[in-house]
């Protein structure tokens, strides 16, 4: 027969219960203000947003108007840093997995990679800052997107390695086994089984540089026309926000949520397709 | 016979060792190319730290290590000291951290021993995507509807509930600003919870299923099997992933800058402004004039490098640490 200690059952029963409450009870304080801020920000964004965010210029205060060079200025300059970090990004990411895999060097550049995904972007924004600004004596567009392609970098790499460590050895062996050499096994055949998890990493690099403010703000300023010279200074939406926000004035704060607003969707959107395109590639 | 054989037998090699001659040329430009662009990363983060420690020469020879220890920030006599501002980054951060930690780890331990399996993916799925929110959506939250709110509800209620209270009169007093050290290291917390609870249930993952299962087999109840079983086996990852999150609050710049209060000065309490060094950067650097103040800047940028370096670094050591236990007990 089993005697069973009522009181030591009961205590860790009850310690149990108290712990089990205290977890729930922080996820739901945790959730909890995660909704109150999406909610306001879709109360607040959706009642500034309107055709005119995308077809107007930034107005002077007082004065009706869009986001419309802000948006074409973020656009541009994710454009040119995705498209001048993803290579790098690949080529690296490559060289990690597939040429050095074991060896000291890619434990030293992992390494480093890792600490630059998670590096401050302000001091990204320093950098540039200290490197292009002020060797070329101006703000510019050129030196926004160059910023912005640092943060890219490391995203890209991390996600390459892990997608292209996950392809089944078997396939590297089998194209080596029909005389296939290193360079066209990595481009003809892990490249190809890897591909929905590196076009995964580009998309939330995307994600993750379109809403950087820090950075823009040091190397870019801002500027309330349109202008596609990207030698000078252009708009950018963050900055607009940060400028609009600081600012005292009523219908400058309601495009500031309406930017808010569109640079949240934006990064919810490419999170989103980003899973689904990962989880097709598991099934 | 031997003499044709022979011939076709070398003939055979010699194309072999031509194809193999044609593929290694592009093979080994490949290979070159593709080592560039790792060595690149390591050029950057070393081209970086030098570049912001140049940047920095001119505050560093004009201050010393003054620039250290003062809390003087004037631009007119051009004496820079970062002491304000440090304070500020690690106040907030810790304040931030004080809070987020527990409240992470608890969502992560809800999410994998007590949420209902159905419900599981999609809150971890949410918290993943919110974890990717740009910060300047929580800056303008905070400046918009956060700090109103609890300047006029909130703060006055807490000044005089603790005006008698010893030590607490102190750290929680001052005029209802809305703005300042606790509302920017609130906002910070509400940013990283999402950050540490998913790398947290990553790791948290990483328990193999039967030393779980055996617990439990054991009659163990769901708090013992995470206090005994789960989180000693995740030890160094659940800190690690800490420790990222602490690097990303230090270096937070939106979220704090519009709530912070920009003053350069250190208070008592933690309701009155205050700054970081990122929203001093920030705040300033467009702005400044003349090299010492510009250096001066940069120099706060170079401090802050160094916490956030050696903070992501320990981080990486030990969720690395974690990983490769996680791959010897599964192998």
């Amino acid at each position: 027969m089993i005697t069973i200690n009522k009181r030591i059952y009961n205590g860790r029963m009850r310690s149990n219960a108290v712990f089990l409450v205290l977890s729930t009870l922080a996820a739901v304080f945790g959730l909890i203000w995660l909704a109150l801020i999406l909610s306001s920000l879709f109360y607040n964004g959706f009642s500034g947003l309107s055709l005119k965010i995308f077809t107007e210029m930034t107005p002077p205060p007082g004065q009706d108007g869009g986001l419309a060079n802000a948006i074409f200025g973020s656009v541009v300059m994710s454009l040119i840093a995705v498209a001048a970090g993803t290579p790098i990004g690949l080529l690296a990411g490559t060289y990690l997995a597939e040429y050095g895999r074991y060896s000291k060097v890619s434990d030293v550049v992992r390494f480093i990679n890792d600490i630059l995904l998670s590096a401050p972007s302000i001091l990204i924004g320093l950098f540039v800052y200290v490197v292009v600004v002020a060797t070329t004596h101006t703000f510019s567009g050129w030196a926004g997107a160059a910023a912005l392609t640092v943060i890219v970098i490391p995203v890209v790499v991390r996600t390459t390695e892990n997608m292209l460590l996950l392809v089944p050895n078997g396939l590297r062996e089998a194209a080596a086994a029909l005389g296939a050499p290193r360079s066209k096994i990595i481009t003809l055949v892990t490249w190809r089984a890897a591909r929905a998890g590196i076009v995964t990493g580009i998309l939330l690099a995307v994600a993750r540089i379109s809403g950087e403010t820090a950075p823009l703000l040091l190397t870019v300023l801002s500027n309330q026309f349109w202008s596609t010279h990207l030698g000078g200074p252009i708009a950018s939406l963050p900055v607009m926000i940060y400028n609009f926000a600081m600012s005292p004035y009523e219908d400058w704060h309601k495009l500031a949520w309406a930017g808010a607003l569109l640079i949240t969707i934006a990064v919810l959107s490419l999170s989103i397709v980003a899973r689904l395109l990962e989880s097709s590639k598991k099934q | 016979m031997v003499d044709i054989a022979l011939n076709t037998a070398m003939s055979v090699a010699d194309i072999k060792a031509k194809a193999v001659k044609r593929g290694g040329a592009g093979d080994a430009r490949f290979k070159a190319i593709s080592f560039a662009a790792a060595a690149l990363i390591v050029i950057l983060f070393g081209g970086m730290m030098a570049a912001i420690a140049g940047g920095a020469l001119v505050s560093i020879q004009s201050s010393g290590w003054s620039f250290l220890t003062s809390q003087a920030w004037n631009p007119v006599t051009d004496k820079f000291g970062a002491l304000a501002s440090i304070y500020g980054t690690l106040i907030t951060s810790f304040l931030a951290m004080g809070l987020a930690v527990p409240v992470g780890i608890g969502i992560a331990i809800f999410l994998t021993e007590i949420c209902p399996l159905p419900l599981r993916r999609p809150i971890g799925i949410a918290i993943e995507l919110l974890a990717g929110i740009p910060s300047i959506v929580y800056g303008i939250w905070g400046l918009f509807t956060f700090a109103p709110y609890f300047q006029e509800h909130v703060q006055p209620w807490i000044v005089d509930a603790c005006a008698d209270i010893p030590i607490l009169q102190d750290i929680l007093a001052g005029p209802p600003y809305g703005i300042g050290i606790f509302t920017a290291s609130f906002i910070l917390a509400i940013m990283i919870i999402p950050f540490i609870s998913a790398v947290t249930r990553d790791v948290f993952d990483t328990v193999p299923g039967q030393l779980k299962e055996s617990a439990y087999a054991l009659g163990c109840t769901t708090s013992e099997v995470v206090w005994n079983v789960v989180l000693p086996f995740s030890r160094t990852g659940v800190v690690g992933g800490a420790m990222l999150a602490l690097g990303r609050a230090l270096g937070e710049t939106m979220a704090v800058t519009f709530v912070i209060g920009n003053s350069h000065r250190i208070h008592g309490s933690v309701f009155s402004p205050g700054t970081t060094i990122s929203a001093t950067i920030a705040n300033e650097f467009t702005e400044s004039v003349g090299d010492v103040y510009h250096s001066a800047l940069i120099e706060e940028g170079l401090i802050l490098f160094f916490i956030s370096f050696v903070v992501l670094a320990c981080a990486q050591i030990m969720l690395r640490i974690l990983h490769k236990r996680a791959g010897g007990v599964s192998a």
